[in-house]
């Protein structure tokens, strides 16, 4: 029998009971769909971090207070120290590092006449800007500068200054955090999430007045930007070995880009795959759908079944008509699911435009294996049952 | 052509068996026409499912075309039943999501015809059923007779050497019985050997050779043809100077 004419003869079959294959033809595409669009929906989590990451730039050196892994012994003394703005100076003279930056950090109420909102506030110095990347919509930055000078400049993120300017020109004017007043020196071109802050809902200060008006002698963070991307290894023992000789102990965590990326993209490997996981769930209750379909639809046609092998169709091709059919509402559904979960992504992508939400290829390709194999797989027993039968049996009309 | 020797077929049913042959031998050469008559439940249909090679004897030989099917394959009953046997059912078995065209087509798809031979050779097997006029139609528009004539040029699409209808007119009125029946007559004319079922005496008379059925034994013969191969050497053939009162006979008895 010819390929061909053994899916055209499926093919008619399947006609002959529209609805009944409509709604197994649904049951895969609801499961493919599912698989698809989660898949899409992991896989874009995992990019948008990476791409989040990756903006910090290859070169970032993050160092905060603690140790997350416990490499064994106590801390000297069993002591942990803070990060002091001194750290920052010593560690500012290494010759590896660029540019550096701490940061401190504080929540409080900037206000502008009777307008207010409450904000992190970061404490910095002018490098920061040049370390993470940061755009002026208008304006400067920080000045650069000792940064022991704690001087009374204030820059916006972009979504402070349009609440509390609401369309006024904020350069030069004077906003107050608490009783302190500052002067707006630049706001931030937009920019949203990034690390721990959406910066267009932060505003900065210097470091120095920052810890002076939250009255903190502490910094949450200290960005370093090493040289050369071939020595992140080198630079990150050299500032470790600094950090471990001022505090006499290891407490404190230095991290790269490179670790970061690739743990949070471990993590959300994993939840993508528990996404297919669960949508797996229905596509094998979309394959139960299927044999169930197949089963009613061997016991119908126990005539015909009687009647083809009467006509000489072997074993075989009895199977392998059936299985056509199991496989072709599988496929038909999978293709189906493929649209349905296409456009799902879409309309996501349409509401969260700067979310990379698309179906990698490898689950486009294993959607539509998946599909064939639930077929095959949800189709071999009906199908084997239809050539067992008795074809004397199966034409007698008892 | 067909050869049975001693063959038994027994169901079991529950703790008890129903033999639906018993003992039954006979012999039906090349180009004839036979009818197998008798009462409901006598046998006819196991007899004719046997020597269609849908159903193996439980006991005794078969032999068609000299070869005994009973150590045939599956597969290779199934060729045999491809190539060189058709079938006619009493209610027809055309698939109604099929046009006519495409039912007679039905065992050239599973032998691999290629498309535009099938549709001519099909075409062409309707033509000789007169029905050339319906090939398009499907089964629910076509009449019981026109049923049974697609059914027959199915039948013999494949160019078999022998026809089994099993009760062919059983469904059909006076008027379409003796079309269908003249139908297989005619091909049977040109060389086909033809094995009808049926309890309808009219009909069986037809035939040059009627075989009486009751409770799974041939209890008699009708017409002169059955006497036949005498000197082949094989078994001792049903065979009586009074058909309507012979039983069966031992085999190898002659
Ligand atoms: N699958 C079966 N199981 C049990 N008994 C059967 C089966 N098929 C046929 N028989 C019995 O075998 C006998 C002959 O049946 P059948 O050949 O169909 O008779 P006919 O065609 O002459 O009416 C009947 O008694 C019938 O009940
Ligand atoms: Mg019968």
């Amino acid at each position: 029998m010819r390929f061909l004419d053994l899916l055209r003869f499926a093919a008619g079959a399947l006609r002959g009971h529209r609805l009944r294959t409509a709604l197994s033809v649904t049951g895969v595409a609801v499961g493919i769909a599912a698989v698809v669009t989660l898949t899409a929906l992991g896989e874009g989590a995992r990019q948008y971090v990476v791409d989040q990451f990756a903006a910090l730039g290859a070169n970032l050196l993050i160092i905060f207070p603690g140790k997350v892994e416990t490499t064994g012994g106590e801390p000297f003394g069993g002591v942990t120290h803070d990060l002091t703005i001194d750290d920052y100076r010593a560690l500012a003279r290494l010759s590896r590092l660029r540019r550096s930056a701490p940061m401190a950090v504080a929540t409080d109420t900037v206000r502008y006449g009777d307008r207010g909102r409450d904000v992190p506030v970061l404490g910095t110095t002018a490098d920061f800007a040049l370390v993470r990347r940061l755009e002026m919509g208008s304006g400067a930055f920080l000045p650069a500068g000792d940064p022991d000078q704690g001087g009374n400049e204030i820059v916006l993120g972009l979504t402070v200054a349009s609440e509390l300017f609401r369309g006024e020109n904020p350069l030069g004017q004077i906003v107050r955090v608490g009783p302190w007043r500052f002067r707006v020196v630049g706001v931030l071109a937009p920019r949203g999430q990034s690390l721990t802050f959406n910066l267009d809902e932060v505003v900065l200060v210097p470091v120095r007045t920052a810890m002076r008006v939250f009255n903190r002698s502490t910094l949450f963070r200290i960005l370093l930007d090493v040289r050369m991307h071939d020595e992140m290894g080198l630079a990150k023992r050299e500032v470790e070995a600094l950090m471990r000789e001022r505090h006499r102990a290891e407490d404190v965590t230095v991290i790269t880009q490179d670790a970061l990326i690739s743990s949070f993209s471990s993590i959300l490997n994993a939840l993508t795959l528990a996404l297919v996981g669960i949508a797996s769930v229905s596509l094998a209750v979309a394959g139960v759908g299927i044999m169930n379909v197949m089963l009613v639809s061997v016991t119908e046609r126990r005539a015909e079944i009687g009647l083809l092998k009467a006509l000489g169709a072997l074993d075989r091709q009895v199977l392998a008509a059936f299985l056509a059919e199991a496989v072709l509402l599988a496929f038909v559904g999978g293709v189906a699911g493929l649209a349905i979960g296409a456009g799902a992504i879409r309309a996501f992508v349409g509401i969260y435009p700067s979310f990379p939400a698309s179906p990698p290829a490898w689950a486009v390709a294993a959607s539509l294996g998946l599909s064939l194999g639930v077929g095959v797989g949800f189709g071999v027993w009906p199908a084997r049952r239809a050539t067992r039968l008795d074809p004397v049996a199966a034409l007698a009309r008892r | 052509m067909i050869r049975l020797e001693g063959v038994w077929r027994t169901y079991r049913v529950g703790d008890g068996e129903v033999h639906a042959l018993r003992d039954v031998t006979l012999e039906i050469t090349h180009g004839e026409h036979v009818a197998l008559i008798g009462p409901s439940g006598s046998g006819k249909s196991t007899m004719l499912h046997i020597v269609g090679c849908l159903d193996r004897p439980t006991l005794g030989r078969y032999l068609f075309e000299k070869r005994e099917v009973g150590a045939l394959s599956e597969e290779e009953r199934s060729l045999l039943r491809r190539h060189r046997i058709g079938f006619v059912f009493q209610f027809f078995h055309l698939l109604p999501r099929l046009s006519a065209l495409g039912n007679v087509e039905l065992p050239m798809l599973f032998a691999g015809t290629p498309a535009d031979e099938r549709r001519q050779r099909a075409a062409h097997a309707l033509e000789a059923v007169g029905l050339a006029q319906r090939a398009t139609h499907r089964p629910d528009q076509l009449s019981g007779g026109e049923r049974q004539r697609v059914a027959i040029a199915r039948a013999v699409v494949m160019d078999p050497a022998v026809v089994l209808a099993d009760e062919p007119t059983g469904n059909l009125d006076r008027h379409s019985a003796l079309e269908v029946m003249e139908l297989l007559e005619a091909m049977n004319r040109r060389g086909l050997t033809l094995v009808v079922v049926t309890h309808d005496p009219a009909i069986a008379e037809r035939a040059r050779r009627v075989i009486r059925m009751a409770d799974g034994e041939i209890v008699g013969h009708d017409g002169g043809s059955w006497v036949v191969d005498r000197g082949s050497g094989g078994p001792a053939l049903q065979h009586a100077s009074d058909p309507r009162t012979t039983n069966h006979e031992p085999r190898g008895g002659g």
